[in-house]
């Protein structure tokens, strides 16, 4: 075997730096002091009023600011954060220079109220306002900015010209696993050897009342407002749906050899890579949890490893009745009678569902485990569920050697992405 | 680093011009014209996509009443591809077949919308006003129909493509990464098979929206793409989709799967936009994948979209690389389809090289914003 290789002689994909931005804060410290203190950044929403909402709690981050404020601009910021911090770590390349092509999960663009309510304004009608009067102020020329504001491939252009990524950059939604996928198209361009270093980005600050309706009327929401820290409750039997979340992760991807000729510092790596559609339904996923299974499997398989090698899962853990259910289901598929005593817990717990940031957010954190040998807690774990009977880590960190981490995504329209980070390549 | 060759074996497409590649090669051919629809959303004119029979390619009611225009219009084309490139009863086949979509976002409820806006103004409490009719008016299922990944999702269900499932976003530069990342995956044993296309619904107020804020559209009728610049410049948006079937060659002689066409190379590159940057960009391009390229027997598929600046900056790199090369601008047969443009384009070279109309052909995209592309194709 080559050095510095996999066990398919593909190069080894280090992380060499990571950055993160979530509703407990900015910047890893800030993060992991708060997440292993089972710290909540859930809290009542004061952005937008909430009247007449079921669910009036969220984890927004309102720390940064970014105008005009709407989901692009305020994805773009924290991206911005997480990046400069990973890329800083990382010390590659050279300030506005980055050596290497950049994935970016980003939240599906659209226009929103506040727009739509200038260009009606603008379109100046008295009576009832259609479509055809906001295509008169549209055609004002005054809004020429927010043409690009809201294009789908704008927060990556913009993040692309700050850092000096090489090449196209790609957007990417695969919804909730979206951050994950970021990181493992840009682990498979370094293993196809075009590039020796990808800049991995999963970003999304869409709470806004739109969004958050459309996930209530879904039922997919937690509508236990009241205290908001209590609502995100994986794998308990009172869990009652996920709590929105906005945040921002980075990590620098790195051909292995290329870090170690620079002398750069090697935080893990991500060894594995598993990904398995669902055909079953639009937001369900089969019941029999056959595809999860198959992802969580091929991203152990794809590590060079076998179940029993796996110490601890970060899991999806949304709170949501469905997912912790089938989750729990496919792990113990996969893990076999081992699972009873494989830590498992929910960052989810703490910070909510970052959504399109999720799995990348949730990466840094696996590999933060591995690093600081500390297990964040599942919070809120109060009334066991009969059902599921694994060790969530409930309510506070545990300190265990950690050295290989399942991270699992799974998302609305059959999206089931794995990933396993390590400390040691294999 | 293995070096599989990409065949394209399997095509589907839908447009103003019809359904499957007859209709489109007839318009190569000049034998029909591209329809513009003048009246609908006058004064902006689009490209409207021929009515389809959607059971031909969505059996189940249920599953069409899900979506919205462009995901149907999408599974459709995804349907006819992997008909085209026999695989569509292939069970154990799909569920390891790739997926990689190039999508935006869906329809909104344009009456909801109308009837928020006017009673905004009116409103005492705006903010509760507002929640109050989304959550009592949006249909739960619309944002199904609106998440930009539902695309993909929509074609796992009604056709069971169940391997991975990427969904690539931003405008045309994500059909065409879409098309790149899937060449590049199957070159490097990454997979055997992929589904990659897009779709997209131009007869829509809300995108046309987008677009006029930013002076895009051109209103002046049917003009081709090159003259348009001169009159101010603009493109006339695009219904359909376009989804093609590539696979590594071995994977396609191992089950007796004919080529219609081989994918040389796809390269791709978003440079800073400024004057000279699109020509010098597109012409890096060509000179990185399609130096071979013979003018006398090939030809060039022209994503132009009549943009002004971009436009002319093609044109003149098309001069100069392909001078004597047949130069089709796919904007004049199916308006730009943004996002699925390019695999329009494809779809349209590929189809053309399979009839042996072309020996060889060059796709290119320039995105009106951002991002420029370029596929080269050859004969199997």
């Amino acid at each position: 075997m080559a050095p510095h290789r996999d066990k398919l002689g593909r190069p080894l994909v280090a992380v060499t730096g990571m950055g993160v931005v979530t509703s407990l804060g900015q910047g890893k410290a800030d993060n992991w002091a708060a997440i292993t203190a089972g710290r909540s950044g859930i809290h009542r929403i004061e952005r937008f009023a909430t009247d007449g909402l079921r669910t009036t709690i969220a984890g927004t981050v309102d720390f940064v600011p970014a105008e005009p404020f709407c989901a692009p601009t305020l994805s773009e910021r924290m991206a911005t954060l997480a990046a400069e911090e990973a890329v800083g770590q990382a010390a590659i390349g050279s300030a506005g220079d980055f050596p290497g092509a950049l994935f970016i999960a980003v939240p599906p663009v659209e226009m929103e109220w506040p727009q739509r309510e200038a260009l009606a304004a603008a379109a100046g009608t008295d009576g009832d306002v259609t479509y055809a009067e906001l295509l008169r102020g549209a055609g004002s020329g005054r809004f020429k900015a927010w043409h690009e504001l809201f294009l789908f491939g704008t927060v990556a252009d913009h993040i692309a010209e700050r850092f000096g990524t090489k090449g196209s950059p790609i957007s990417l939604s695969t919804a909730c696993s979206s951050g994950a996928t970021a990181i493992q198209l840009g682990v498979e361009a370094i293993r196809r050897g075009e590039m020796r270093a990808a800049l991995a980005i999963g970003t999304d600050g869409s709470v806004n009342p739109e969004s958050l309706i459309r996930f209530s009327l879904l039922s997919a929401l937690s509508t236990q407002n009241d205290p908001p820290e209590g609502a995100a409750k994986p794998f308990s039997k009172n869990r009652d749906g996920f709590v929105m979340g906005e945040g921002a992760a980075a990590l620098v991807l790195e051909d292995y050899e290329h870090a170690l000729a620079r002398g750069a510092t090697i935080l893990g790596f991500v060894l594995g890579c598993g990904e398995k559609g669902d055909g079953f339904h639009r937001t369900r996923s089969s019941p029999d949890g056959a595809p999860a299974i198959a992802a969580i499997r091929e991203a152990i398989a794809d590590a060079g490893l076998t179940p029993d090698d796996i110490d601890y899962i970060n899991a999806h853990g949304t709170s949501t009745p469905e997912n912790d259910k089938m989750e729990s289901l496919s792990c113990a598929a996969v893990m076999g009678e081992r699972m009873a005593s494989v830590p498992i817990s929910s960052n989810k717990s703490m910070i909510g569902h970052t959504l399109t940031a999720a799995g990348a957010v949730e990466a840094v954190f696996s590999l933060l485990t591995i690093a600081e040998g500390r297990i964040p807690p599942t919070i809120n774990y109060n009334v066991p569920d009969p059902a599921i009977t694994l060790d969530v880590v409930p309510n506070k960190a545990r300190d265990a050697r950690v050295g290989r981490v399942l991270s699992n995504s799974f998302g609305f329209g059959g999206q089931n992405t794995c990933l396993v980070f390590t400390a040691e390549p294999v | 680093m293995t070096t599989r060759e990409v065949w394209i074996t399997g095509i589907g497409l839908v447009s103003n011009l019809g359904e499957g590649i007859e209709p489109h090669l007839a318009a190569l051919a000049g034998e029909a014209r591209a329809k513009v629809d003048s009246e609908s959303f006058a004064p902006y004119a689009v490209h409207p996509v021929v009515p389809l029979e959607w059971d031909r390619q969505i059996p189940k009611k249920a599953d069409q009443r899900q979506m919205e225009p462009w995901q149907r219009l999408g599974v459709y084309a995804a349907g006819l591809a992997l008909a085209d490139a026999g695989v569509k009863e292939d069970r154990e086949l799909l569920g390891r077949m790739h997926l990689i979509v190039a999508a935006g976002g869906g329809e909104r409820d344009y009456a909801v919308d109308g009837q928020i806006l006017s009673g905004l103004p009116k409103s005492p409490a705006p903010g509760a006003f507002l929640n109050e009719r989304l959550m009592s008016d949006l249909r739960p299922t619309l944002f199904l129909a609106q998440l930009s990944n539902l695309l993909a999702g929509n074609i796992s269900i009604v056709h069971g493509v169940t391997g991975a499932s990427r969904t690539f976003m931003g405008e045309e530069q994500a059909g065409v990464d879409a098309v790149r990342i899937a060449a590049e995956r199957i070159a490097a044993d990454q997979g055997d098979i992929f589904l990659v296309g897009g779709a997209y619904n131009a007869e829509r107020p809300d995108v046309l929206l987008i677009y006029e804020m930013g002076g895009f559209l051109w209103k002046n009728g049917f003009v081709p793409v090159w003259d348009r610049p001169a009159a101010g410049g603009g493109f006339i948006p695009g219904s359909g989709a376009a989804f093609l079937v590539f696979e590594a060659r071995d994977h396609a002689e191992k089950r007796g799967a004919r080529p219609i066409a081989v994918l040389r190379g796809v390269a791709a590159d978003q440079v800073r936009r400024g004057p000279g940057a699109t020509e010098r960009s597109l012409t890096a391009l060509w000179r990185s994948i399609a130096d071979g390229f013979s003018d006398e027997a090939g030809a060039v598929f022209s994503g132009a979209s009549g943009v002004a600046g971009l436009t002319e900056e093609e044109r003149s790199a098309l001069a100069a690389l392909a001078p004597d090369a047949a130069v089709y601008a796919t904007n004049e047969l199916f308006g730009n389809m943004l996002e699925a443009q390019f695999p329009a384009g494809l779809a349209l070279a590929a189809a053309a090289l399979g009839r042996s109309v072309v020996a060889e052909a060059v796709v290119t995209s320039v995105g009106h914003v951002r991002g420029e592309g370029l596929a080269f194709l050859g004969k199997a």
